[in-house]
């Protein structure tokens, strides 16, 4: 829970994004994010995004899931519950890879989902402040982040000179909560700062 | 920029230098063994076959991958389009080579009235031969050889003439392009009643022509085609180090060492598909294979095959920063194609052999003479046109190419 304030623009074109963020970037401001109405090819690399861990947790997801597979099917067919399959030994190998196989896929591609969900905080329920309704339509919307010291005409005077459409001045929560957008937002105040 | 290639004298010096210790074994092995006993013989033209259809094979992947790449309409494969279209201009050669080595196999070398390697020569009281004659006979294999290499060859040259065509067609004209589209479409059909079914059966299964596996052909291509890739790899990091290719970046290496890893682990699938309905269903005639194989004299070799082409590739090649690194890629490139020799080696070998197998300098220096002629022959192609593929449609497209 932490109540922010943050100077939000708002572009109607990615050729214009792409230049403001790097504008944004060099200007010092905290960038808080950018969101935007589809993928847009470059833009992690734009905003300086590192590479993330993700495919070593499914790398980690994934022989946990092999070892589960081996581990509990030799235990069964060597110690639980022996059977003999065509005079086959009880430890048959070749006979367990394709679960193997299949329980590592699984495995690496559940906890990969989830793991993906948390580092983004997104859930069925959970909620983050919407910086603007037309952010999943047709807008580009960058929100950076900036406290009373910062001169709240200074920034949008900024904003506007990169391209900005739209430009506000928003107190908002800056992490998830759980509930309703009209009932549960902690709090929110939403001004716009010279039209 | 520097798109034109010349061959520097330390390739041309190793390249002759491995050909000429090629063909010293070659005489050498031919003077020893073909005087020696009927295990000496087949061996002398057993290691023959293996290795010249295996580069034969390699370089017909790197026609595939262009015709695959033409069809997807692939733009990242343009920045270094002139390395397997070199390659593939050079499918003749092996061709040749390699079609020489099997009519010779199959209708000169004969001891005692039979043929060591190709028993289904002489099918004459053998019932399971005779019942597979219509397909398996002299007549069949001469003719579908040549049909079949012609046919590469001719797919290998004329992708190369349309691709320099376009460098004088005239600015933004896409009718070679898709003029490549059409042949792509075709080769693929060639491809496919080939490579990816028939030849792999007629050459090298009918060894063991007692035995069958549908899923041999899409393992030998799955072979094939990663050892195809590595060879094109081996290309563009060499040329990238010799100040060619400067449109070539971390990028195309990247997408390449994904192939490389990505058909590893499909080679694994095909290699593991056909061992394990075998070993499962344990039908005798069927075992009798991989009995040999896996558990008799060449079980250290089958063993090392499946570390060298599944264990190593997906331990080194699986994280990012490898597959951009171009020392590791190359390295990995070189353990691949070793790997998918013995691979082919071990499809070869224990069939008409048995326990008097070796590996030592005949099979060494062999395989050292074809690499020798792969560089040999693709780098002098290569210096014939720009590394740049300079009016392609897809040019800009490559060279801003991310993985």
């Amino acid at each position: 829970m932490a109540i922010k304030k943050f100077a939000v623009a708002c572009y109607d074109d990615e050729e214009v994004l792409f230049p403001a963020v790097k504008k944004v970037r060099n200007s010092g401001y905290k960038l808080h994010d950018v969101y935007t109405p589809f993928p847009v090819h470059g833009l992690d690399g734009a905003l300086g995004l590192k590479e993330t861990d993700l495919h070593v947790a499914g790398f980690i997801y994934g022989i946990a899931g092999t070892c589960t597979a081996v581990g509990f099917m030799s235990w069964i067919f060597m110690s639980d519950w022996p059977v003999n399959f065509g005079g086959k030994p009880h430890f048959s190998l070749p006979a367990f890879i394709p679960i193997t196989f299949e329980l590592t896929v699984l495995f690496a591609a559940v906890g990969m989902v989830l793991t993906f969900c948390y580092l983004n905080q997104i859930m069925p329920g959970v909620k983050k402040h919407v910086f603007h309704p037309r952010q999943s339509d047709d807008l580009f919307v960058v929100a950076l982040e900036i406290n009373e010291q910062v001169s709240e005409q200074e920034v949008t005077d900024f904003l506007k000179s990169t391209g900005a459409v739209e430009t506000s001045i928003q107190i908002a929560e800056s992490e998830w909560w759980y509930g309703r957008f009209d009932k549960d937002e902690p709090y929110q105040q939403y001004k716009t700062v010279n039209g | 920029m520097n798109d034109r290639f010349e061959i520097p004298a330390r390739l041309r010096n190793t390249s002759l230098g491995l050909i000429a210790v090629g063909v010293l074994v070659l005489i050498i092995g031919g003077v020893t063994k073909l005087g020696g006993d009927h295990y000496e013989q087949t061996r002398f033209w057993l290691v023959l076959l293996q290795t010249s259809v295996f580069f034969l094979l390699m370089a017909v992947a790197s026609i595939f991958i262009q015709a695959a790449a033409s069809l997807a309409q692939g733009g990242w494969i343009v920045a270094y389009k002139r390395i397997p279209e070199a390659i593939g201009a050079n499918v003749w050669v092996f061709g040749l080579i390699a079609g020489i080595i099997l009519m010779c196999v199959a209708f000169v070398f004969s001891v005692d009235g039979h043929n060591p390697i190709y028993h289904w020569v002489h099918p004459e009281g053998d019932k399971l031969l005779e019942g597979k004659s219509a397909f398996l006979n002299p007549a069949m294999f001469a003719g579908f050889t040549i049909v079949t290499i012609a046919l590469w060859s001719f797919f290998g040259h004329k992708f190369r003439a349309l691709s320099i065509a376009q460098e004088s067609a005239p600015k933004n004209s896409t009718k070679i392009y898709w003029n490549m589209v059409k042949w792509s479409a075709g080769f693929l059909l060639v491809y496919a009643l080939t490579q990816m079914s028939t030849t792999p059966w007629m050459w090298i299964m009918s060894i063991d022509a007692h035995w069958y596996s549908t899923m041999f052909s899409w393992y030998t291509f799955s072979s094939a085609f990663v050892s195809g890739m590595s060879v094109i790899l081996l290309f563009v990091v060499y040329l990238k180090n010799q100040g060619n290719l400067e449109i070539v970046n971390k990028e195309h290496v990247h997408d390449l060492g994904k192939f490389m890893f990505a058909f590893s682990i499909f080679w694994t699938y095909t290699w593991f598909a056909q061992y394990m309905l075998i070993w499962y269903s344990n039908i005798p005639e069927e075992t009798t294979y991989f009995k040999m194989r896996q558990q008799g004299p060449y079980s250290m070799i089958w063993y090392s095959v499946f570390i060298i082409n599944f264990i190593m590739p997906i331990l080194i090649l699986m994280a990012r920063p490898s597959k951009r690194n171009y020392f590791t890629v190359s390295f990995m490139a070189l353990v691949i194609i070793f790997g998918h020799w013995l691979d082919f080696y071990i499809m070869t070998m224990p069939g008409p052999l048995g326990s008097h197998w070796t590996l030592g300098w005949y099979e060494l220096g062999i395989l050292a003479g074809f690499a020798g002629l792969m560089m040999f022959t693709v780098s002098r192609t290569l210096t014939k046109a720009s590394l740049v593929p300079n009016n392609h449609p897809l040019l800009k497209e490559a060279i801003l190419h991310q993985s």
